[in-house]
């Protein structure tokens, strides 16, 4: 078995929500959750908006403080003491390029500033050739050090959000939704540029996304998340061609196929109703409201992760 | 020739910037009959959306239809008044908007926002305007009706939301329901239960659809024609089948190689290379060919004519001619 670079362990990730005057109740967005990534590994982190996908990515980089659980890098435990030291090692890329640039610093400035935290160089010169060689990795000319966030299009502002992450030179990345708001002529050059740096530089991702077409292209592990919780976890060539979970499997026939034929062909499974709210959470199995397969055991007990042969990973009572 | 329900002719529409004029949309033409399911596709600032508002007559206050006719049902709407346009809307052609947090007015409620659309363009009046919106919220599947309509939009889910916004256009049932990227805003399980209400009411109220989007997924499952765009003009259209197995512009060929699918996924994506066009300096000649692999000096120089493939098949690209001289079919005044 290759090294763990990431392992998770049990993170709970709890937001108090004001439900009174003097009352707060708990928001579970992150409910119980452990896996680990190889290094040099891609998995991917796949779930509909508000099931925690990005939570997760952000308490493990501690932008938010666990309520519970633990998460070793290299294995090393991350405490509030040395986050400061590791995010030398771990870092992140984020969803929206026109928000997490800071309009009033130049390019140079963005990628420079993870060099000027953790101390990377010896002089100026040192630190213009870091810069340079770095947005030459991610395919931007040496003359577009000194514009500025706004003269740039989206893919091309993703470019630096990602150089800015590989700055620091860390092993791992996680990466929020990273080419979502891209078109999709660009999406494709994003892929790739990912796909050459982890050959290149040997960097591990957590690749979050909805798009599961996305994710299957560039993962070699897939974890499905519903409401804070991993339904399944699985290499992602398994996990396409036999998904056993029952919301793996909706969601995987609610993509639409670019392909006319094949689309019209197969049966899609139309879930019924909306994801419930994270405050109101069902009983057991968060996913029986929508199953098909639901029974009584759903509602008494919650499924734990049971390893079905080959690394894959399913949290159903039925399947 | 056989009227065609809409017919948009040689559209041309522009926007008046401090920058200078922007050729949004650029010679646009397509016909659309009753019953037809329409997709126009192209990335952002294609011109797409701007297509559809030009129908509706609904542009930003910079915006004006330059050149070209909108014919609805053999009449130019370009040349209706403000008041004729009013009544062509909701009550002939409806729109719904890809973003339901926005569309709906957030201090009224569903009942009273879609009571508004009913009152506003038929001539239904009091209980009966009621009951029409009870029908038409269960129409487009929502539990407990009488219930929703004195909810506050901001006490729905977006995929509710967006129900309420097809309900409201289809109150009044109109022919044409324009759909601008009705689904991007929504998650994949939402976006397949709209998806098959729209296929749903559209087969049972027989209104003509033209679907405005990005995602090549939702154009392969509900179009019967594709109308390709970029840079503000039509560089292919075709049937879905046409343009999905036997795309003739370079552009779509670029577009579906790019994508992820299930044939490519060991191999390495292949991505239209450059960035999208910019609209405030087009270019002489056609408007991929700074993006195009296959550029030819003629295609800097002149604009593809649309060429016809076959009866279910057009394409704008010089790369057709250039085959068919290569086949010795060359036409005389190449």
């Amino acid at each position: 078995m290759t090294e763990n670079i990431l392992e998770v362990k049990n993170l709970k990730q709890y937001f108090p929500v004001h439900a009174g005057f003097f009352k707060t109740i708990p928001l579970k967005a992150v409910d119980d959750i452990s896996f680990s990534i190889g290094k040099g590994e891609t998995l991917g982190l796949v779930g509909e908006s508000g099931c925690g996908k990005t939570t997760v990515g952000r308490s493990i980089l501690r932008l938010y403080e666990p309520t519970a659980g633990e998460v070793y890098f290299d294995g090393q435990l991350v405490t509030d003491k040395n986050i400061t030291a590791l995010r030398r090692q771990m870092q992140m890329v984020f969803q929206d390029p026109y928000s997490s640039l800071n309009p009033r610093m130049t390019v140079e400035d963005i990628i420079g500033e993870p060099l000027d935290v953790h101390h990377l160089y010896a002089n100026r010169k040192e630190r213009r050739e870091k810069i340079l060689q770095l947005m030459e990795y991610v395919g931007l000319n040496a003359e577009h050090a000194t514009r500025y966030a706004h003269e740039f299009s989206g893919g091309q502002r993703q470019r630096i959000g990602i150089a800015r992450a590989l700055a620091v030179d860390p092993k791992f990345i996680v990466c929020d939704e990273p080419v979502s708001a891209l078109d999709v002529s660009i999406q494709a050059q994003v892929i790739n540029m990912f796909e050459d740096l982890q050959a290149k530089l040997g960097v591990a991702y957590l690749f979050i996304a909805h798009d599961l077409m996305v994710v299957h292209h560039i993962s070699n592990r897939i974890a499905v998340m519903y409401l804070g919780k991993i339904m399944e976890i699985a290499d992602s060539d398994e996990l396409n061609a036999a998904p056993q979970h029952p919301y793996t499997l909706s969601l995987m026939s609610a993509v639409p196929i670019p392909d006319p034929k094949l689309t019209r062909a197969r049966k899609r499974i139309v879930l019924e109703g909306d994801v419930p709210s994270p405050l109101k959470m069902p009983t057991g199995c968060s996913f029986r409201t929508r199953c098909r397969y639901a029974t009584d055991r759903c509602a008494a007990e919650c499924p734990a992760l049971q390893d079905r042969g080959n690394g894959h990973f399913v949290a159903c009572w039925n399947k | 020739m056989s009227e065609h329900l809409l017919s948009v002719q040689d559209l041309h529409t522009s926007f008046f910037t401090d920058s200078g004029e922007v050729q949004a949309v650029n010679g646009v033409s397509f016909n659309l009959d009753p019953g037809e399911i329409l997709g126009i596709v192209g990335e952002s600032g294609s011109g797409k959306s701007v297509t559809a508002y030009s129908i509706m007559q609904i542009l930003a206050d910079t915006g004006r239809i330059v050149h070209g006719h909108v014919l609805y049902k053999g009449q130019d709407l370009t040349k209706w008044s403000k008041k004729q346009m009013r009544s062509f809307r909701g009550k002939c052609c409806s729109i719904i908007f890809q973003d339901p947090m926005t569309s709906l007015n957030p201090v009224f409620t569903v009942g009273s926002q879609l009571e508004e659309a009913i009152r506003l363009h038929t001539d239904k009046r009091g209980a009966a305007v009621k009951a029409r919106a009870i029908e038409m919220l269960d129409l487009v599947g929502m539990n407990e009706p009488e219930k929703r309509i004195r909810q506050y939009p901001h006490e729905l889910s977006g995929g509710m939301r967006q129900r309420v916004m097809i309900a409201m256009a289809l109150a009044c049932e109109p022919d044409i329901l324009i759909a601008d990227e009705p689904t991007t805003a929504l998650d994949v399980t939402i976006q397949a239960q709209i998806l098959e209400l729209m296929q749903d009411l559209q087969k049972k109220m027989g209104m003509a659809v033209i679907l405005v989007t990005h995602d090549l997924g939702v154009i392969a499952d509900m179009c019967d024609n594709i109308v390709v765009m970029y840079g503000g003009r039509i560089c292919e259209r075709g049937t879905a089948n046409e343009i999905f197995y036997n795309p003739r512009h370079e552009y779509t060929k670029g577009l579906l190689r790019s994508i992820p699918n299930i044939a490519n996924m060991k191999q390495r994506l292949v991505p239209i290379a450059g960035t999208p066009i910019n609209m405030l300096n087009m270019p002489k000649g056609c408007a991929f060919c700074a993006r195009c692999d296959a550029a030819m000096k003629v295609c800097l120089d002149e604009l593809p004519e649309e060429m016809t493939i076959n009866e279910n098949h057009k394409a704008s690209c010089w790369m057709n001619v250039k085959a068919m001289v290569e086949n010795g079919e060359g036409r005389a005044d190449q």
